[in-house]
């Protein structure tokens, strides 16, 4: 779960970390009483969205004055920000936030998080931080400093000193950033975040650190340790997806007619691929977990039952040890009854329980087109939407 | 024969008592494994659905010469009873729960370095091997003893192509889930290995997906060894748009080079070969085994 950006420095503010002082507005007048309160110099705008690249797709905006900053809020609330992190949708921008503008001597980056191709909690740092990160990366030019952080035990005194020689940091400003780093090492740890970059993390004009922005991650799958912070979600575009998620069912729309929902990801991810091969084009990705029971896949087809933009569904199961194929079709059966809907249905059943998941959409009266096999079903649901 | 496991595994279930425990301990027993102890806190003493039930695995595995262990317990405590199972030194541990913390699977792989233990999991189907025995939650039904390798990081599909396999006159050695985690034990390279050492084993079905570096380090590993046996990829997510999760974290295009074409082609540059799509890995895995002439 991505918390935004205002959220993060708060939460890590509890563990020491410096950023140079800003609050959230929703409207533009908000914007501009907030930036009437700085005493003076530049102010930034920034919009608080689920995504990175905002610098570069206007969605950060340095102002002079209370009135601009008025200005630049009023641009941005309401609209949708497409960054190269958005896909062409964009994200909808709902609330901005106000932050002085500081004169930075040197600008890094740091960030903390678990490599889960090696399972290691490490640090990664850059002596040289900015906007720029990846093309950097990509091009080779970038260098990057590793220290694995353990679990249970602090890093060394020793550990640290080099890790922030590295970064080219000396003097109190070493001493700073090794405090720093300690406190981040246990903010991830009691908050179970799945990472948090700080970039750029600033080297202001005294020599002191500070924020300058935070992206920062927390594990889903510890968030029922923390109620506290599963508050803060934002539903942001994702209200689709977050429902889905709380009936166990993976859900991502794409901008096809063909509604897919299958058991499993990998066999979702096949179906969409085979629907795409035979020249179909998917409204959306729709996983149902092993977990979900025959209300939570009725929730989930509902969403494809009421979305227009379908001309058929595809359901392909493999019935499997934990869910059988009649749950899908129990859910399916009273979708169709709830929203008093129903689409061409393309069904594609093996495994547990097959025969009776006939038998189901037979007693709930819902037609459905039955296929033997997967490319039977993707190349009959393409036919049916009118591709290919 | 079989990789990880054969006719005589013992096998204990911590988390049995519960209800997809129980279930799933069943139908195992029903399959012909020999599930000889169940292990939940605070019911040591009981017998569950025939089975001796146990507060400790320790206490399960000295009483039942238990050798392999599959965990059914929720997610919050799923990575404390891996560890007790990785403590008592099974030989084999297989995780079925999903959604377990991450910072805690770091944990779970901390402790399995230097043990004796090969964890299978978390978020996985389970191990079978066909006739033989049956630690997990897979529908059976379609498999036949044979001798396909199969390693999957999906278990629906891999239900899918153990179906196809049988269909087009093969049949199974083992099918391995390693799990659709970021973080989890035994992956792809383990799998191969054991499968290299198993006589019976003459070709191997990797079903990898779009996300995470497996695919990538199998090629890697290959790339050093000359295999006697074909091998045969499936990878799925061709079509997924870039940077969207879908479905389990697993699943997260995240790293660079982590699309489905990318993985194909460093699989193929290492002579392993491509399932062109879902539905012909049966045919592509029989062709590969008797080339016409």
């Amino acid at each position: 779960m991505m918390v935004h950006e205002f959220q993060a420095k708060e939460l890590l503010s509890c563990y020491g970390l410096v950023s140079p002082g800003g609050k959230v507005a929703i409207t533009g007048q908000e914007a501009e009483n907030i930036a009437r309160g700085f005493s003076s110099g530049s102010i930034v705008v920034k919009a608080q969205v689920h995504a990175g690249g905002r610098g570069r797709a206007g969605g950060v905006i340095v102002v002079n004055s209370p009135e601009q900053a008025k200005s630049a809020a009023e641009k941005m609330l309401g609209q949708r920000l497409v960054t190269d992190q958005t896909g062409p949708l964009g994200r909808m921008t709902k609330r901005v936030y106000i932050e002085r503008a500081i004169q930075a001597r040197r600008e890094l980056m740091i960030a903390l998080l678990v490599d889960t191709t090696t399972a290691e909690f490490v640090v990664i740092g850059s002596a040289s931080g900015g906007d720029d990160m990846e093309e950097r990366a990509l091009r080779g030019e970038l260098k990057l400093e590793r220290l694995p952080l353990r679990r249970d035990t602090e890093p060394s005194t020793g550990e640290i000193a080099a890790f922030a020689a590295a970064l080219r940091l000396d003097g109190a400003t070493q001493d700073a950033f090794c405090h720093l780093l300690l406190n981040l090492r246990r903010a991830f740890l009691e908050l179970d975040a799945s990472s948090i970059e700080i970039n750029p993390l600033i080297v202001d004009e005294a020599g002191a650190l500070q924020a300058f922005d935070v992206k920062m991650s927390l594990d889903d799958n510890a968030l029922f340790k923390h109620s506290e912070l599963a508050a803060l979600w934002d539903e942001d575009d994702d209200h689709l997806e977050l429902q889905s998620q709380r009936h166990q069912i993976n859900y991502v729309a794409l901008d096809g007619n063909i509604g897919i929902a299958a058991n499993g990801a990998g066999l979702g991810l096949a179906t969409l691929d085979m629907v795409r091969d035979a020249g179909g084009q998917p409204a959306n990705f729709m996983d149902i977990r092993t977990t979900a029971t025959s209300l939570n896949v009725a929730f989930g087809f509902g969403m494809l039952l009421k979305n227009p933009a379908m001309k058929v569904l595809l359901v392909n199961v493999h019935g499997g040890g934990m869910q059988p194929c009649d749950t899908i079709a129990e859910g399916l059966g009273i979708a169709a009854r709830r929203t008093g809907r129903s689409l061409p249905t393309v069904v594609r059943l093996a495994g547990n329980n097959a025969e009776f998941a006939r038998s189901r959409f037979a007693n709930f009266g819902y037609p459905i087109i039955d296929c033997r096999d997967m490319w039977t079903a993707a190349t009959k649901a393409v036919s049916i939407a009118g591709g290919a | 024969m079989a990789i990880l496991v054969d006719a005589h595994t013992r096998v204990l279930c911590q988390g049995m008592t519960g209800w997809a425990g129980s279930h799933h301990s069943a139908q195992m027993i029903e399959y012909g494994t020999r599930i000889v102890a169940g292990v939940t806190p605070g019911k040591g003493g009981r017998v569950h659905i025939g089975v001796p039930v146990f507060d400790t695995v320790r206490a399960a595995v000295e009483q039942t010469k238990a050798n392999a262990s599959i965990v059914f317990v929720p997610p919050d405590y799923a990575a404390g009873a891996i560890l007790e199972a990785i403590d008592a030194e099974l030989p084999l541990v297989v995780a079925v729960t999903e959604r377990i913390p991450v910072l805690e699977m770091v944990r779970v792989r901390d402790a399995l370095k230097g043990s004796r233990t090969k964890l299978v999991g978390p978020n996985s189907q389970g191990v079978l091997a066909p006739g033989l025995c049956k630690i997990g939650v897979m529908a059976t039904g379609s498999e036949r003893p044979g001798s396909i390798g199969i390693m999957s990081r999906s278990a629906s599909l891999t239900s899918e192509i153990v179906a196809q396999i049988t269909s087009v006159g093969l049949g199974q050695s083992t099918t391995v889930g390693v799990g659709g985690d970021p973080i989890h034990g035994i992956g792809f390279i383990d799998c191969m290995e054991m499968f290299f050492a198993d006589k019976d084993t003459t070709g191997i079905v990797l079903i990898g997906e779009i996300g995470g570096a497996e695919e990538e380090r199998a090629a890697e590993f290959l790339a050093g060894i000359k295999p006697q046996i074909p091998i045969i990829a499936l990878i799925v997510g061709r079509h997924a748009p870039p940077e969207r999760r879908m479905g389990h974290a697993g699943a997260l295009t995240k790293y660079k080079g982590a699309d489905a074409a990318s993985k194909i082609a460093a699989l193929q540059a290492v002579g392993v070969i491509i399932a062109p799509s879902a539905h012909r890995v049966g045919e592509t895995v029989r062709e590969a085994l008797a080339p016409p002439a």
